[in-house]
């Protein structure tokens, strides 16, 4: 189907069926129960997750494909804000002029900054990103205030031209009128599913660039950044110019960062600086890390698992903690508090951080190699059960 | 003239002189094979033919282009293919894939974005790349992770996707080092039909007198980075100079 194997040809509805359906998906528990506080099917999480998701599938096309670590992709996460937000101050809220241009332009720093950085490979190339980014940080942050107001944060005001916006127009981010803000809400028994149109309109960009990155990584160019990464040397000797290839991806990795900076704002119609920081790069690295490095669907999973457990994480605290642990005698209660303290709340990092090395170590392959094995694992119990019980007698594979 | 004429070339390491004035004229269609004792600077000449090292002094002329200060890929594009001495292939690709690069390669030059397209669907390449693979014998092993395949098998996969290129000039550098006899002579038989069957001349440096022997039909002897003597296999076998230098030591 439209290019696809078989394989990818499932991959790829699964992925839809998951994303169209997720605010069910994530809201498995009623409104009113204890568990509630699980449930991640509101509007501005589920927003996130597909949107990191795209700034994951984007970096993957880089650093699962050519193997080159960009530590400096944030810059254009922010590049791709602040487009976004310039086009509401000058046109109007319409998301349809900044998304474009927010792609454009990242993908314009891409190309300047990818030239230079890959001059050099390994730790160097890493070193170099993640100078470009930082220096973008410091421009945003301090010396490029007229255009992206500094530490305040690019945002619109009342005396901006705006100069297509109508009378009856939306004043906050909206696609030809569908407000990205407005949510339908269904109430079903206990429970209470939001389909907010922001999720919505990220979830099928989404699935256009998730399509796109298969078909990137199944293309003749797909096979070619494999072979960067396999073996350069023999790439040279082969007839074929490395940097061009790498390039490419860089700059292709770099529109989707683009892109995921476009539609935050095209969310909440705001850029800052702080978009830009290195700990936002470092994030993307490990959330493909995590999700599995190489893989397709591994940089979405690890993206959704971040975000998820950093909402669920900061959102514990003490008072909850205490609930939680009433059941025990009041010394063991605060002691357990205690010790569950630095990891909850503010502490969320260090809870990745544990979590990261745990999969690092034991699941080198990431998310998707852990559901490979469970997978496998199923189906030799599977086949186990069917030979002792001695019924079947189908043919081996 | 030959198809690969080297003159008066020479390289510095610091100190050292590994090459001094080397001239060497590899006839187009011939199996060329250079000689001599450990450090005399075979693999640094090899080098300074395909864009590695760029020589101090002299000059490297193939089919009458030079190809000095050229990058590895320029040079490869102009017709040469190279083998390490340690086979060097994409080691994360399965076979079918290691060979459809080449083919790339050939067909579309040093860079060609097709993103979309799908790489399967490239008949024209699948076709050639599964082509060549029958023609080495290495057909049931395309779908193979090419990592996991022998020395001697990931050897002849190299040459196979050197050939796929349909070079001009193969330079070969120690091929069958670390091989045992019968990867070796498997080696030897399988330069032995690509030369008699195809329009291609082959530059050989090797160690084994065996190989030698039973391939080249000229031999250049290099002894401390200048070439001894360049003649026949008949005269080298009996030629006192090259005995003393070379067979002597090994003997
Ligand atoms: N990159 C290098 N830097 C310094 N010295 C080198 C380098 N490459 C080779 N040499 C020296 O040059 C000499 C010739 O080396 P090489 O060409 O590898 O010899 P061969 O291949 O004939 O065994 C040796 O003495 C070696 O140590
Ligand atoms: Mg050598």
């Amino acid at each position: 189907m439209l290019g696809l194997n078989k394989k990818d040809t499932s991959l790829m509805i699964v992925v839809i069926i998951l994303t169209m359906f997720a605010p069910f998906i994530l809201n498995p528990f009623p409104v009113d129960s204890a568990m509630a506080q699980f449930n991640a099917g509101y509007p501005d999480l589920m927003q996130r997750f597909v949107i990191f998701g795209i700034f994951a599938i984007g970096f993957n096309i880089l650093f699962g494909l050519t193997g080159y670590l960009s530590f400096g992709h944030a810059a254009f996460l922010g590049i791709g804000s602040y487009s976004v937000v310039w086009m509401y101050k000058l046109l109007d809220y319409n998301v349809i002029y900044g998304l474009p241009l927010a792609v454009l332009t990242a993908g314009i720093f891409a190309v300047a900054i990818g030239y230079v950085s890959l001059r050099r490979s390994g730790i160097y190339f890493s070193i170099l990103t993640l100078a470009f980014a930082q220096m973008s940080f410091n421009l945003a942050y301090s010396v490029l205030t007229p255009i992206t107001n500094g530490e305040t944060g690019l945002q619109v005001y009342n005396n901006d031209p705006q100069v297509l916006l109508g009378a009856n127009e939306a004043t906050s981010p909206h696609l030809f009128g569908i407000v990205m803000n407005n949510s339908f809400k269904l109430d079903v028994g206990a429970w209470q599913f939001t389909f907010n149109n922001g999720y919505y309109f990220c979830a099928l960009v989404m699935l256009l660039v998730f399509y796109l990155s298969i078909r990137i990584f199944r293309s003749p160019f797909g096979l070619m950044l494999r072979a960067v990464k396999s073996n350069q040397n023999r790439l040279s000797y082969t007839g074929l110019n490395p940097r061009p290839y790498t390039l490419a991806a860089f700059v292709i990795s770099g529109m989707y960062a683009g892109l995921a900076g476009g539609l935050m704002a095209s969310m909440d119609p705001l850029a800052g600086a702080e978009r830009m920081q290195w700990t936002a790069s470092g994030e993307v690295v490990l959330m493909t890390i995590l999700g599995g490095t190489g893989t397709l669907i591994g940089p979405v999973l690890g993206a959704g698992f971040i975000k998820y457990f950093e909402n669920i994480f900061s959102k514990i605290n003490d008072t909850i903690l205490h609930q939680w642990f009433s059941f025990l005698p009041d010394g063991l209660e605060d002691a357990v508090v205690f010790i569950i303290h630095p990891f909850i709340g503010k502490g969320w990092h260090l809870t990745l951080g544990i979590l990261f090395m745990l999969v690092v170590i034991f699941l080198p392959g990431g998310l998707v190699e852990g559901g490979q094995r469970i997978g496998k694992w199923i189906k030799s119990r599977g086949k186990s059960e069917d030979s002792d019980s001695g019924a079947t007698t189908e043919p081996a594979e | 003239m030959g198809i690969l004429e080297v003159k008066d070339v020479g390289k510095r390491f610091g100190g050292l002189q590994a090459l001094g004035d080397v001239n060497l004229s590899v006839k187009e269609n011939s199996v060329h094979a250079i000689i001599g004792p450990n450090g005399a600077g075979k693999s640094t000449l090899l080098n300074c033919l395909v864009g590695k090292l760029i020589p101090d002094t002299g000059s490297v002329m193939f089919d009458g282009q030079s190809v000095l200060g050229r990058t590895p890929y320029e040079i490869n594009q102009m017709g040469i293919s190279r083998v390490f001495q340690t086979p060097e292939i994409f080691s994360d690709l399965t076979v079918l894939e290691n060979m459809m690069i080449p083919c790339f390669a050939k067909r579309d030059g040093a860079f060609r974005m097709h993103a979309i397209e799908n790489m399967m669907s490239e008949a024209e390449i699948v076709d050639k790349a599964e082509h060549m693979l029958e023609e080495m014998n290495m057909a049931d092993k395309a779908g193979m992770h090419s990592a996991s395949m022998s020395r001697g098998d990931k050897r002849r996969l190299e040459i196979a996707m050197c050939l796929a290129q349909e070079p001009r000039l193969l330079l070969l550098d120690e091929p069958t080092a670390g091989m045992a006899r019968a990867d070796t002579n498997n080696t030897i038989d399988l330069l032995k039909q690509i030369s008699d069957e195809r329009d291609i001349t082959i530059a050989i440096i090797e160690h084994d007198m065996h190989v030698v022997f039973s391939l080249a039909n000229r031999i250049t002897v290099l002894a401390q980075g200048t070439p001894l003597v360049e003649d026949d296999p008949e005269n080298i076998r009996g030629n006192p100079k090259v005995r003393e230098a070379y067979l002597g030591e090994t003997a």
